[in-house]
């Protein structure tokens, strides 16, 4: 699974790309588990666009349980944004929905994670 | 040959019963959606209530807690799980048969924990001289937490005078049994205390009993394994108390598993008919009814191979295999 990054000074967009399952789920552990470890009280704001992801399932969502775990334990920021109808209903379906808090956009997650985030994503060459 | 599977008691963890207020809310539904239907007799309104008003509204999942038959129409009976809704199978077995038939009675326990042995001391047939009851499991403690649930202070009839023959059969977990005309094989699973799956095999049929387990589908050899006793199933009862969301988190390690687990592994286990079973009691009808649309939605969207089907699992539900 690749998993790509992008910085808006201080949050991070990680974009998982294609679909989260039992083959796939290594990549996207491994992965999402270098930016949680750092994603404390204070530091880096993470946001995971799901905007390439047709398909996640119950192991992919193990994943991000265990990520929203260690980020709340740690008093970090972690929140989900842009799923696609699909997995917004996979989302709602497994209740991940009351795990994560999910927004439309990117730009919308940011926006409401940090003010600066938002300020260098807007002024970002498109 | 027909065989057919009769669910006596869906229920996890304690019986539960509608309160004032849910029948209330029922009967104000169904009167606002009987509006200009035009249903002045008995016959056309219990017509209109079996085929259109939703399952939620016009009936109830039932509240008693887990016992399921398999029935084969043999003169010996097949259950799973003494909870409270064996209670009302042994009133239907007095119902066919009258109090005096002899009969014998094969029960395959998942464990021991109450809600899947309480039913016991309110089982008719275990009093009546005669009956042969014939209660088979893995674990040891069987005879002692059935006796001890009717030892004082807890009920005024102790286990002792149970007039029935009752006999307790400990079966070794992936050996295959011949019991009853079943095929029956035990499986391990992840449950306080440990519990314990049934795969029955008759005649080219397959019923999988999997209540009280904790499905972790990432770890491989479970997931292997599962499917494994799962495979080609044509019904897989299946513990789906939890959501997802609350299995792997507040819930993890409670050792009950959810909708899209249940789907999942059925899919990948190629089988064909999923009843989710063992509600969480704290859900009214109308949430096990979302929860079950919820999980025919899952069932499409995670589709591989051929539909399985889904069904909710309520007391007085029966399967034709």
């Amino acid at each position: 699974m690749h998993v790509s990054q992008e910085r808006y000074a201080d949050a991070l967009v990680l974009t998982p790309v294609g679909r989260i399952d039992n083959s796939t789920t290594d990549g996207l552990r491994s992965d999402l588990g270098i930016h949680v470890a750092t994603c404390l009280k204070g530091s880096d704001r993470l946001i995971l666009d799901f905007s390439k992801v047709d398909y996640i399932s119950s192991v992919g969502l193990r994943v991000l349980m265990l990520a929203a775990k260690k980020v709340r334990e740690q008093e970090g920021v972690i929140v989900v944004a842009a799923l696609q109808p699909v997995v917004r209903e996979i989302f709602e379906i497994s209740r991940f929905n009351l795990v994560f808090q999910c927004f439309g956009t990117v730009r919308e997650a940011l926006g409401k994670v940090s003010a600066a985030a938002l300020a260098a994503y807007d002024s970002a060459p498109t | 040959m027909a065989l057919w599977v009769t669910f006596w008691g869906t229920r996890g963890s304690i019986p539960v019963s509608l309160d004032c207020a849910s029948v209330r809310d029922k009967l104000a539904s169904a009167i606002v959606s009987a509006s200009g239907k035009g249903l002045d007799t008995q016959e056309k309104a219990r017509a209109w209530v079996d085929t259109e008003l939703d399952f939620a509204v016009s009936h109830t999942f039932g509240g008693n807690s887990a016992c399921v038959q398999l029935d084969a129409g043999e003169n010996e009976y097949v259950l799973c799980d003494l909870g409270s809704g064996v209670r009302a199978f042994g009133n239907h077995v007095f119902g066919r048969d009258g109090p005096s038939k002899k009969n014998t009675f094969h029960v395959f326990q998942s464990h021991v924990h109450w809600d899947h042995i309480m039913g016991f001391p309110f089982f008719g047939p275990a009093y009546v001289s005669g009956n042969k009851i014939r209660i088979y499991g893995c674990h040891t403690n069987i005879e002692e937490a059935l006796r001890r649930q009717q030892a004082p202070p807890s009920f005024p009839v102790p286990f002792e005078s149970l007039s029935a023959s009752i006999e307790f059969v400990t079966l070794q977990p992936g050996r295959s049994y011949d019991i009853a005309g079943w095929s029956v094989t035990a499986r391990l699973q992840n449950h306080s205390g440990d519990s314990y799956g049934y795969r029955f095999v008759r005649d080219g049929r397959i019923v999988v009993y999997s209540t009280d387990s904790e499905h972790r589908l990432d770890i491989p050899d479970e997931v292997e394994g599962a499917a494994a006793f799962f495979a080609d199933a044509d019904l897989v009862i299946f513990d789906a108390m939890y959501s997802l969301a609350e299995a792997v988190s507040v819930k993890e390690d409670w050792g009950h598993s959810s909708n899209v687990v249940a789907v999942e592994l059925c899919q990948l286990a190629n089988a064909k008919h999923l009843v989710l079973f063992h509600h969480e009691p704290a859900n009214n009808d109308e949430r096990i009814a979302q929860i079950w649309r919820e999980t025919l939605r899952y069932e499409e969207i995670s589709r591989t191979g051929q539909p399985l089907r889904v069904s909710a699992a309520y007391d007085g539900m029966e399967i034709e295999l």
